[in-house]
């Protein structure tokens, strides 16, 4: 059901290419779907939302696609959600279908469990990722678990989506990364969009998958602002997204740190090194294909995470990686994490806990050489 | 943007919250002012929200004729039955003799109470024989329920259950040899082997599970009864007019999300059933020493939480297969067209231990002997009998013919195959693309070098 429509990206000019758009992609072998796209000069600009628009852009047009489509969670159908996803959604579709629930995680996760086992696909939202921790017998235990116990009668096309990840000085508990705790659990699909464009794919192909997609926001990208695509444009829900060529290093990232990477990449460019970005996009499973093709370049891999260290996203890759393909690599894999505590509320606190760009800097210049090195 | 109507159809259906039904619907399900004040032991449906105290209904001899109320029956077999019975609440349901089925039913309800001793018997055979494995529970003594239960709903309804499963789901139709081959860990189980004895499923016979964790399946129980009201109300499918039970036990009454659910399945007037198998052990815990007696009771009763909540409960004699059936049938009439879900109690008592590896020794002999000889079994056998539903060589050809067909179910289990390593890597996604698993379940590397 997650067909991979050729996915029109636009080439953004991004600090560091020295004025050249970028060139195309890698290509997947047999996929036409291209992450880049050379635009020549005058064409029409595309239309740009705001990331939370480009989400409520594509929850409208998969519940007018198939009424099965529907949304439960706190605050969703009057409030419209408290990051505005679901705004004014319930005037139009009614309220069986932005179902505005009691604070009742574990359950209301549950009842979407069964309406999805019997037919519906809800999308199901955390007002906070974190809240989550509240569902998680019913994550683990039935989203993940019922197509295969029940030897593949019953599926779960749910999406479980909403922000997490560390905001502006919102405490421990509203700081949290649930994707390192939720990857274990077999039987669940992780993703983690980044921009306007590919949060809107994913969220598309997410509710059409009839996997459950558990889908990270985060709390401070609701209003990234960039292009769309349109109503047919879904993006593979296992593909990372190549942001930037290179030859250097390359830098596994997904969610914000995307932005910190390529602001530490501006810097990096400026004192001549070639970095390569790619945006892991698939939690789980990880697009080893892509990581593969880059490190095969370069030879030396950086992950950028917000998780924390131990037992991180970064922690499952990077021993993947080193598994994988410890002969195409001249350096260990380097993990940048955040610190394993709470996320305090004091500003310089919570500045320490997260990855900086000048760390993302540092570690490229400890990783290649103190100068740019030919790979 | 609520109205207070009836729900529309199409897309635009809002949500209808106040104490209406749908439209058309026989009942007059008036709004409910005082919650609290609800009777408890009363169906809703046809009640115009008098409220009469227990004691006075039973002053007054049985519920009005008027009324289609069960509260207790008639007078003589209420003040009996108070005396003999222990003090579960002066407004427990029993046998009532105005309630009749017909030869049919008769046969049905028997045949399938024997089904599920007969097969929960053979299961404990096979375990000590080492033919099964893990965690096994019998449902030894509590057939009353779900016979009573499921044999009143359609094949098109859901059923939700829990670890103590197989009753639940012969009853609901799953072949006994299906069911048997999957406590065998076998191929042609009805999970694949790959479920077991607490996670029965059969999408064909629309039962959902099969929860080893207490309290996990109910959600998903109001989850099939929300699809089920979605489709009628948003989707414009004036067939959708399936109910869901949910069963599950004493012990997860005190669990959160028992309340979660009973709060959301009455705020959505979800057409659900709450069937609470009372056996008063969870496990080595005694009913009372877990859980708090509301104000003003010595006891603790868990049918009075339901108007807590907005929805009727009721407390029903679990040993007696009519008392059961009657209420159910009341309870699914009353979700079925629409006026939303009922808490029922079902005082009952599990024959055997919490599961095959408990020795089972908390519980006392003379209260094991006290629900021996309210076997719900013998006990409908002799009505049968007596009242003319059945010839004793009927009855004893339905036994024979059960003791067969649970001989069959051994015997297809024991012919499945075991499953293979293959097996290992199918059905953990519906769309397995990018896992690294092919659709036919074999690993499947990604194109390296």
């Amino acid at each position: 059901m997650a067909a991979a429509v050729q996915s029109r990206s636009a080439a953004p000019r991004r600090a560091g290419t020295r004025g050249r758009p970028l060139r195309p992609g890698p290509r997947n072998s047999g996929s036409s779907r291209r992450t880049t796209r050379w635009r020549p000069c005058g064409a029409k600009p595309e239309r740009e939302l705001l990331m939370w628009e480009a989400l409520r852009e594509a929850t409208d047009e998969e519940m007018e696609r198939d009424p099965t489509v529907l949304v439960m969670g706190e605050d969703v159908g009057h409030y419209g959600g408290s990051y505005k996803v679901t705004y004014d959604l319930y005037k139009k579709y009614g309220e069986m279908r932005l179902l505005d629930t009691p604070i009742a995680e574990n359950s209301f996760a549950g009842m979407g469990i069964g309406a999805a086992m019997t037919g519906l696909r809800p999308v199901i939202e955390g007002m906070n990722m974190g809240f989550l921790l509240l569902a998680f017998n019913q994550i683990s235990n039935n989203c993940g678990m019922l197509h295969y116990t029940s030897g593949g009668q019953y599926k779960v096309p749910v999406v479980i989506r909403g922000p997490g990840g560390v905001g502006r000085q919102l405490g421990a508990e509203h700081s949290q990364r649930l994707e390192s705790y939720f990857q274990s659990i077999p039987g669940v699909q992780l993703v983690a969009c980044s921009t306007a464009r590919n949060s809107k794919a994913l969220l598309k192909a997410a509710i059409r998958s009839d996997n459950p997609v558990i889908f990270f926001e985060h709390v401070l990208l609701y209003n990234v602002k960039g292009p769309v695509g349109g109503k047919d444009e879904v993006q593979e829900l296992n593909r990372a997204e190549v942001v930037r060529e290179g030859t250097d290093i390359t830098i596994l990232c997904y969610s914000r740190m995307r932005y910190v990477s390529m602001q530490a990449v501006g810097d990096l460019v400026t004192q001549g090194y070639d970095p390569e970005v790619i945006d892991l996009i698939s939690l789980k499973p990880f697009d080893l294909e892509t990581i593969y093709n880059s490190l095969k370049k370069t030879r030396r891999v950086l992950i950028v995470e917000e998780c924390m260290k131990t037992g991180g996203i970064g922690a499952s890759l990077s021993s993947t990686i080193s598994e994988n393909f410890i002969d195409e690599l001249d350096h260990e894999v380097v993990r940048l994490s955040s610190q394993d505590v709470p996320t305090a509320y004091a500003h310089e606190l919570e500045a320490a806990t997260i990855v900086q760009p000048e760390q993302v800097v540092e570690a490229v210049h400890r990783i290649c050489g103190e100068s740019a090195v030919p790979a | 943007m609520m109205m207070a109507g009836a729900a529309t159809t199409g897309s635009k259906a809002q949500l209808v919250l106040s104490g209406t039904s749908r439209p058309g619907a026989a009942s007059a399900d008036r709004k409910r002012t005082t919650p609290g004040h609800h009777v408890v032991g009363t169906r809703t449906g046809s009640s115009v929200g008098t409220r009469r105290s227990p004691a006075a209904s039973a002053a007054k001899g049985s519920a009005g004729s008027s009324r289609k109320v069960v509260s207790v029956a008639s007078v003589d077999s209420n003040s009996k039955s108070q005396k003999a019975s222990p003090p579960n609440g002066s407004d427990k349901v029993v046998f009532d003799p105005s309630f009749k089925v017909d030869k049919d039913a008769a046969k049905a309800m028997y045949v399938d109470m024997l089904r599920g001793r007969n097969f929960e018997d053979m299961c404990a055979q096979m375990y000590y024989r080492g033919k099964m494995f893990g965690f096994v529970h019998l449902y030894n003594g509590q057939e009353a329920v779900s016979t009573g239960v499921i044999g009143a709903m359609r094949s098109d309804d859901y059923v939700c259950s829990t670890y103590r499963d197989h009753v639940h789901a012969v009853s609901k139709g799953v072949p006994m040899g299906k069911v048997m081959a999957e406590l065998f860990g076998k191929k042609d189980g009805i999970c694949r082997g790959q479920g077991g004895s607490m996670h029965m499923f059969s999408a064909e016979h629309n039962f959902l599970g099969g929860f080893a964790f207490i309290g996990e399946g109910i959600p998903v129980g109001a989850g099939a009864a929300f699809q089920a009201r979605y489709r009628r109300d948003v989707l414009g499918d004036e067939s959708a007019d399936q109910v869901c039970a949910s069963f599950f036990g004493d012990g997860t009454c005190n669990n959160g999300a028992f309340y979660e659910t009973l709060n959301m399945a009455s705020l959505y007037k979800l057409p659900c059933l709450f069937v609470v198998e009372n056996n008063k052990w969870a496990i080595g815990m005694a009913h009372d020493r877990s859980t708090a007696p509301s104000m003003g009771d010595k006891e603790p009763y868990i049918y009075k939480k339901g108007p807590a909540f907005g929805m009727p409960g009721v407390l029903v004699d679990g040993m007696d297969v009519m008392a059961v059936r009657k209420v159910a049938e009341e309870a699914i009439a009353r979700a079925r067209r629409g006026d939303g879900p009922t808490l029922i109690e079902c005082e009952t008592y599990r024959y055997r231990g919490h599961s095959l590896a408990d020795p089972d020794e908390l519980r006392k002999a003379e209260e094991k002997e006290a629900y021996a000889k309210r076997d719900p079994i013998p006990k409908f056998r002799d009505f049968m009998i007596k009242q003319g539903l059945a010839t004793e060589k009927e009855v004893k050809e339905w036994e024979k013919q059960v003791e067969e067909e649970v001989d069959e179910a051994v015997e297809f289990a024991d012919a499945s195959p075991r499953p293979g390593k293959e097996q290992l890597l199918e059905n953990v996604f519906a769309d397995p693309s990018g896992f690294g698993i092919s659709a036919d379940g074999g690993s499947q590397s990604p194109n390296f070098p």
